[in-house]
């Protein structure tokens, strides 16, 4: 069996000390497999986001381990988990996911450069990176002059970019339509298909079925877990 | 009735007869409500009683006879377009009786007939969006705005009526949910004498330190989960 990139075991998150203490997440475990998308669902305050920020080493578990293309992210010092933040994992927000003075492929380059690739290697994989989505034509032009949907899927090639593996998404059709946000998950999906793994987070039952397998919180937990295929 | 008036509709394209009729219903609904060719003469034969169609001539070398539309099942058709449809009678359905019951039986956890309808829906939906995604170009990923050609139009037409539905019912499960979630609490105190809600949020008041419950939702618990979806 091929090793997860993704490992949450038996994650609990407190915030908090005391009587104030709240338990975001209470001993989840989850794993997402190179080729596989895993939907989150569950209400406001359920526990999707904290997930979401221990799946992207923004945040450490009170109890548990992360484990991030087989590091724990427990174990790193603070300047290790960055350089596994900027190297492993990608994050698709619902906007703001491009700077807007920067062109799609400077966009998609920029966490390469920031590693310390050279500028025309970061061109090269960015562009590279377009080409595998059929975005060619919109290597050079800016944020502002793309659609959100298009804006959308270029953040998806940038989360993916380099030996990036595990792409993190949360709502990421934000306030697009329908069909173009069809479009963006889509992307993702296929993104998965060719290898990476990805974690959706979602409150739409419509968009978590692109996923292979969709899991359900509530108070922290996991009460329910869904699998399509 | 649906189908006297979608043969109609295909008539006003021009004459046929019912085998070709009934191989332009089925392509042209996403192959969603087959048909028997016995029953689209039968159709036919209603349709020319009620003078909305008569035959076009005589039987062709292999018996068939080809039907067109009247003038008055041209004003049929007409009239068919321009009125909405009536959806204000609901349809008897099997799983609003099953959870309305489910709801008010003590001896029946709800939660886990909705848990169970709720696995079984999102599994439903991750294959519709598997056949979706194989609708659309297999093996790429769908552009933004998609061109699709008129049949398979037709096809995405029906396949995402499936899918708004399984959605929409998702929603509707997580909403029932929520709703038992806050109902739950005057279960297990002392049932108050007076239902309505100004007497209710008096009665759930858990302590002169919280504030009073907003008396538009009367029953709930201190702690209930936020249920916005």
């Amino acid at each position: 069996m091929t090793e997860p990139i993704l490992q949450l075991i038996d994650c609990t998150r407190v915030h908090g000390q005391g009587e104030t203490a709240v338990r975001a997440l209470d001993g989840v475990s989850v794993q997402v497999q190179p080729g596989e998308l895993v939907a989150v669902m569950g209400p406001s305050g359920s526990g999707k986001s904290t997930l979401l920020n221990l799946a992207g080493a923004l945040d450490l578990p009170t109890s548990g381990q992360v484990v991030i293309s087989g590091q724990s992210t427990s174990q790193l010092r603070p300047d290790d988990l960055a350089a596994l933040r900027r190297r492993k994992v990608g994050v698709v927000f619902q906007d703001l996911n491009l700077i807007p003075s920067l062109t799609a492929a400077e966009n998609i380059g920029l966490p390469l450069e920031l590693d310390g690739r050279r500028v025309s290697e970061a061109r090269r994989a960015a562009v590279g990176a377009l080409h595998e989505l059929g975005l060619d034509e919109l290597a050079d032009r800016y944020p502002d002059q793309m659609s959100g949907g298009q804006q959308q899927r270029v953040a998806i090639a940038r989360a993916l970019v380099g030996e990036r593996r595990l792409v993190l998404a949360d709502e990421p059709t934000g306030a697009l339509d329908s069909v173009t946000g069809d479009g963006v998950l889509a992307v993702l999906r296929a993104r998965c298909d060719a290898g990476a793994a990805g974690l959706l987070v979602t409150h739409e039952a419509r968009h978590a079925g692109w996923a292979d397998r969709v899991i359900y919180l509530r108070d922290g937990k996991v009460v329910d877990e869904a699998v399509g295929r | 009735m649906s189908v006297p008036l979608s043969l109609l509709a295909l008539l006003s394209q021009g004459p046929a007869y019912g085998a070709r009729i009934k191989a332009d219903f089925e392509e042209r609904t996403g192959r969603a409500f087959p048909l028997n060719v016995g029953q689209v003469y039968t159709t036919l034969a209603r349709l020319e009683r009620d003078g909305l169609v008569v035959a076009d001539g005589g039987p062709d070398d292999e018996g068939r006879i080809p039907y067109r539309l009247t003038d008055a099942g041209r004003a049929e058709v007409g009239t068919w377009w321009e009125r909405p449809v009536d959806r204000t009678e609901p349809a008897r359905d099997e799983l609003v009786m099953k959870l309305a019951l489910a709801v008010a039986t003590p001896d029946v956890d709800a939660h886990a007939v909705i848990q169970h309808q709720r696995t079984a829906a999102m599994a439903h939906l991750q294959r519709l969006t598997r056949a979706k995604l194989a609708l659309s170009a297999p093996g790429s990923p769908p552009q933004t705005e998609p061109v699709p050609t008129p049949t398979s139009l037709s096809d995405e037409v029906v396949l995402e009526h499936r899918l708004y539905a399984v959605e929409s019912e998702l929603r509707w499960l997580d909403h029932v949910e929520g709703l038992l979630l806050h109902r739950r609490a005057p279960q297990s105190a002392p049932a108050p004498s007076v239902t309505l809600p100004s007497a209710a949020s008096a009665t759930a008041a858990p302590s002169a330190a919280r504030p009073a419950p907003d008396p538009s939702t009367p029953i709930s618990r201190p702690a209930a989960p936020d249920t916005r979806h």
